[in-house]
């Protein structure tokens, strides 16, 4: 019992992680009909940058709490402007495009931003520092879920709240939901649909960046690398919710990283990422519409 | 003329905020030190400035382009290099004339390690050949093709492991199987829309190393399988220098036969329908064109050529392990189809030669390649999507001729 | 409605039998019980204002979609009978029943010749073992494609222009080419959407005097959806109305260009006839 806990704190974990990844996927190809396979990538440069930020900041006498925020506030903000401008340069160019041209325009921004790491920074692994402080009331259950684990848990919860909230209730909220019914009248009522996909691309680079904060203060080391995983992972969630469909990025993360949790803990941990694609293939091949969405028929 | 210098100043000044804390700091955080590269950040602001100025030339270039084109008056005005190529004999023979010679004393005239590379160049060119019907010609984008050449390798290298298989009985084995997993993964999958087809083909891929790595009993796991033969020759004692050789003209020969084949089912009932797929799935489908077959066809005759690649692969090598059979692969055999043009095989080839013997031969430029392949992709689906050399498409003659035509 | 059944031709002399067709999308029904039939050498015209759903009556004849209730029937001159709700579409034109759409869909990058060619594909038998061998049925098979794409091509005026890429032609071509193709494929009955669309009238004059040659000449019935009341008027032989997805006439052009449920939904709409 208490092993299939542990699990379950641990997958629950990897579900919210997932979740704030998987947002962005969703919220773009709810847009734009892309899968933005570069968003991994901005997860792992929040990553990176939260490190460098918090590493000077160590050095130069700073304590705790106070790196932690500066260095999630310094990540989100950079993640934010990476995704604006990789729209702008890699994606809004092919608005017009053969359907398949931004895909792979998606697919070598990737390998640029790997890769652009790898050279500015390094191959290695860096080590992360625990950021998230440790609590006290935490202790007597910290075997299952330590204070890390919390802490991400409840700031996922939070951050998808406030979407939810910034979607249904405010201006740029209702413009991004019209584009996403239909672009052209969305244009044609004044809605200014570059700026609804640049706002799109921002929103969805913080939460990964928040993402990406999290994991390496829990993981404790990251590389140039994480972000590949990570996205493809994140994006089998969107597709399993339902893409295009917030709630349903949330579920199919949970239901992801506790399938994932689960079959690393009671089958093999050798396997988990065969298991990851594989639910991706049955609930493509079986429910392509995903847990949530609706089956639409392409118009003729 | 300022003002395109003003908005270049900005581009550099915001590229400069954007790169800084990855391009200027590096920290130890072990050792708790912290390095300053201030000098990138002038590189990074010249770098942009120029860059900025280009971008912002060539995008106006392409607005130009497709205000023409939707004017009508399309490039017909001036058939390009490959169309050239391809229609004037006079161009067209003494250049094959010269290229046939090049290709065959090659081999002759360079060391063994040149030699070596040149073979995995024109394996790249064998999987960019047949990657390049599965994306360029059928439209079928797949990010796991480096799947179907680990079958090949594997399908030579279990075979010759266990049961003692040689080279030329493994060879069309190897393509088989690469046809067979194409077959049978590609059956449930193909109905998806383009772009999850994409992802689970990139899924697949992962999955066969992840399986790779972890059936010791078979594929003897992480530590690959060793002392796999070189191509031999009924049965005679080859120095590794003749092996090498020898290796690099069965590579030339398999070439060929790609290229011959590929050719031959691109203006073909075959061929046609795999681009119409490309074109317009739902319209094709309504002119009577199965769609799950010809895509199926199309992804097994992809994977084949990657099957057979793989079973050279393992001999030139005489070692496999999973490294060898990475999403890098993948990525790197389409951004030899994406820069050659889809479904152009003069520019596939091109494209392969350029993309694996660069980095060979410009050492510093190794470092840089996935970076530059990266950002190949990108700007050839901004600035030329149909490649470097576009797809010439076959003109067929009117009746009269036609008949004549056929039977010669 | 009633007239249908009391009109109703014999089932042998009827080569599509559409009965209480119905279609939701959701909570929506874009195609509400309707039915029609189309008879050898008959030039029939769905009308009705846009949104009506004759596009998607189309689809769902032409297997694009799998209707939610009711019965296509198919009964081709050779061949038997059958029920095809849910067949492929590729399936759909194999049996004889090939289409044009709305909004033009075709092989943009390749040639126009190609174009017509991918119509045969059905026809032919060609496998990728055969196109590498090319052995004598092969290329007897490609030659014929040839000939007759090419035949086709002068049928429709686009001969000149076969090397062409197909998006290098004008808007008027590019529906005449949209006809050749689905021509290619042998159909017993053609199912052309709005193909006047976006002509001008020179254009449309032509369209017209086409349709009745391939019905004349090719002996190839005809079931067109078209805004056009000119030439819808002209060159049908009988006319079906639909208005939100129901159908509210049918009848000889002079009933319908009578009837005042047509004129009221016509006006109602702010029609574009
Ligand atoms: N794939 C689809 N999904 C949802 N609604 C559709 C779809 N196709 C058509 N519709 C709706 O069905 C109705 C009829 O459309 P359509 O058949 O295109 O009309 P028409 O061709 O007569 O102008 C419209 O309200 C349209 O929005
Ligand atoms: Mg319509």
């Amino acid at each position: 019992m208490e092993y299939f806990l542990e699990l379950s704190s641990s997958g629950l974990v990897r579900g919210s992680i997932y979740a704030l990844i998987a947002l962005g996927y969703t919220m773009v190809y709810g847009i734009i009909q892309l899968i933005n396979f570069a968003h991994g990538e901005i997860y792992m440069i929040g990553a990176f940058v939260a490190l460098i930020v918090s590493g000077v900041l160590t050095i130069y006498g700073f304590s705790g709490i106070s790196i932690l925020i500066l260095a999630a506030l310094i990540a989100v903000i950079y993640a934010a402007a990476y995704g604006y401008t990789l729209e702008k340069i890699a994606y809004r160019p092919l608005r017009n495009a053969p359907r398949l041209s931004p895909l792979i325009s998606a697919i070598g921004m990737s390998l640029f931003l790997q890769n652009y790491v790898l050279l500015a920074q390094t191959p290695d692994f860096l080590r992360f520092p625990a950021l998230i402080p440790d609590f006290e009331f935490m202790e007597p259950i910290a075997h299952i879920m330590g204070s890390p684990e919390l802490v991400i848990v409840v700031t996922s919860a939070v951050s998808m709240v406030g979407l939810t909230v910034l979607i249904k209730y405010t201006r740029i909220g209702k413009a991004m939901r019209a584009t996403q019914q239909d672009m052209t009248m969305a244009r044609l009522v004044g809605v200014n649909v570059d700026n609804v996909i640049s706002m799109t691309f921002i929103i969805g680079s913080v939460l990964a960046a928040i993402g990406g904060v999290l994991v390496g203060s829990y993981i404790g080391q990251i590389n140039f690398y994480i972000g590949f995983m990570a996205g493809v992972k994140a994006f089998t969630a969107a597709v399993l919710g339902g893409i295009g469909n917030i709630p349903g990025a949330v579920l199919g993360a949970l239901v992801l990283g506790l399938t994932e949790a689960y079959a690393a803990g009671y089958i093999s941990s050798a396997y988990e990422d065969v298991f990851a694609f594989g639910v991706l293939v049955l609930i493509l091949i079986f429910r392509p519409s995903g847990l949530l969405g609706k089956a639409v028929k392409q118009k003729v | 003329m300022v003002d395109n210098i003003k908005r270049s100043l900005l581009v550099a000044l915001w590229f400069v905020f954007l790169t800084f804390p990855l391009m200027v700091v590096k920290v130890n955080t072990l050792k708790n030190i912290v390095e300053w590269r201030w000098i990138n950040m002038l590189w990074v602001a010249i770098g942009s400035f120029v860059l900025s100025i280009v971008w912002r030339w060539a995008m106006e270039r392409r607005q130009l382009k497709s205000k023409k084109a939707e004017q009508g008056e399309e490039e017909s005005v001036k058939p390009g290099f490959g169309q050239r190529l391809l229609e004037d004999p006079k161009i067209f023979k003494p250049v094959l004339i010269v290229l046939a010679l090049v290709t065959l004393v090659f081999p002759l005239v360079v060391d063994i390690y040149q030699a070596n590379i040149m073979v995995l160049a024109l394996i790249f060119v064998v999987l960019g050949l047949g990657l390049n019907v599965t994306v360029g010609l059928a439209g079928l984008l797949d990010l796991g093709y480096v799947a179907f050449f680990a079958v090949g390798a594997y399908t030579y290298g279990v075979l010759n492991s266990f049961f003692g298989f040689g080279f030329w009985i493994s060879l069309p084995l190897g393509g088989l199987m690469g046809a067979l997993f194409g077959i049978v993964l590609g059956f449930p999958i193909l109905r998806l829309r383009g772009d999850y087809l994409a992802i689970v083909t990139l899924g697949f891929g992962s999955i066969a190393k992840i399986v790779i790595e972890n059936w010791e009993e078979v594929f003897n796991g992480a530590k690959g399988i060793a002392n796999i033969p070189r191509p031999g020759f009924f049965g005679a004692e080859m120095s590794i220098h003749t092996a090498t050789t020898y290796t690099y003209y069965i590579m030339i020969l398999m070439v060929l036969f790609a290229i011959f084949i590929t050719n031959r089912l691109k203006d073909s009932r075959v061929g046609r329908a795999w681009m119409a797929l490309r074109e317009d799935e739902i319209a094709c489908v309504a002119m009577g064109v199965d769609m799950a077959r010809t895509k199926l066809s199309a992804y097994a005759f992809g994977a084949f050529w990657a099957g057979l690649a793989g079973v050279i692969f393992a001999s030139r090598n005489t070692y496999i392990n999973p490294n060898s059979f990475t999403f890098m692969e993948s990525a790197l055999v389409l951004s030899i189809v994406v820069m050659g043009g889809m479904g152009s095989i003069i520019g596939v080839i091109i494209a392969a030669l350029v993309l694996i013997l660069m980095p060979e031969y410009l050492r510093a430029f190794s470092e840089y390649r996935m970076l530059m392949f990266g950002a190949v992709m990108v700007l050839m689906m901004i600035f030329r999507p149909e490649g470097l050399i576009a797809n010439v498409r076959r003109k067929y003659a009117g009746r009269k001729v036609v008949t004549e035509d056929a039977n010669a | 409605m009633l007239e249908v059944s009391k009109t109703m031709a014999e089932p042998d002399n009827i080569l599509l039998e559409v009965k209480d067709l119905t279609m939701d999308f959701g909570g929506l029904r874009a195609v509400d019980s309707v039915s029609l039939n189309v008879c050898p050498g008959e030039i029939v015209a769905l009308i009705g204002p846009n949104g009506a759903g004759k596009t998607t009556f189309f689809n769902c004849v032409t297997g694009m979609y799998k209707p939610t209730n009711g019965a296509v029937m198919v009964h081709p001159p050779e061949g038997k009978s059958q029920k095809i709700n849910g067949f492929k579409s590729n399936r759909v034109t194999t049996i004889g029943m090939a289409r044009t759409f709305q909004n033009i869909r075709l092989f943009k990058n390749m040639t126009v010749l190609e174009n017509v060619m991918i119509g045969r594909h059905c026809r032919t038998t060609t496998s990728i073992i055969g196109a590498i061998l090319r052995g004598s049925k092969t290329r007897r098979q490609e030659r014929e494609t040839v000939e007759i794409s090419y035949d086709l091509l002068e049928k429709v005026g686009l001969v000149d222009v076969a090397d062409e890429f197909a998006k290098n032609l004008p808007y008027g071509a590019q529906r005449r080419l949209e006809i050749a193709r689905a021509m290619a494929t042998d159909p017993f009955l053609l199912l052309l959407d709005e193909p006047a669309a976006g002509m001008n009238p020179q254009e449309t004059k032509a369209l017209d005097e086409l349709i009745v040659r391939i019905r004349d000449t090719e002996k190839i019935s005809i079931l067109l959806i078209e805004h056009d009341m000119k030439l819808v008027m002209n060159i049908s032989d009988r006319i079906y109305v639909m208005e939100y997805g129901k159908e509210i006439a049918q009848g000889s052009p002079m009933d319908i260009r009578n009837d005042p449920k047509v004129i009221k939904a016509y006006l109602g709409e702010d029609s574009d006839a």
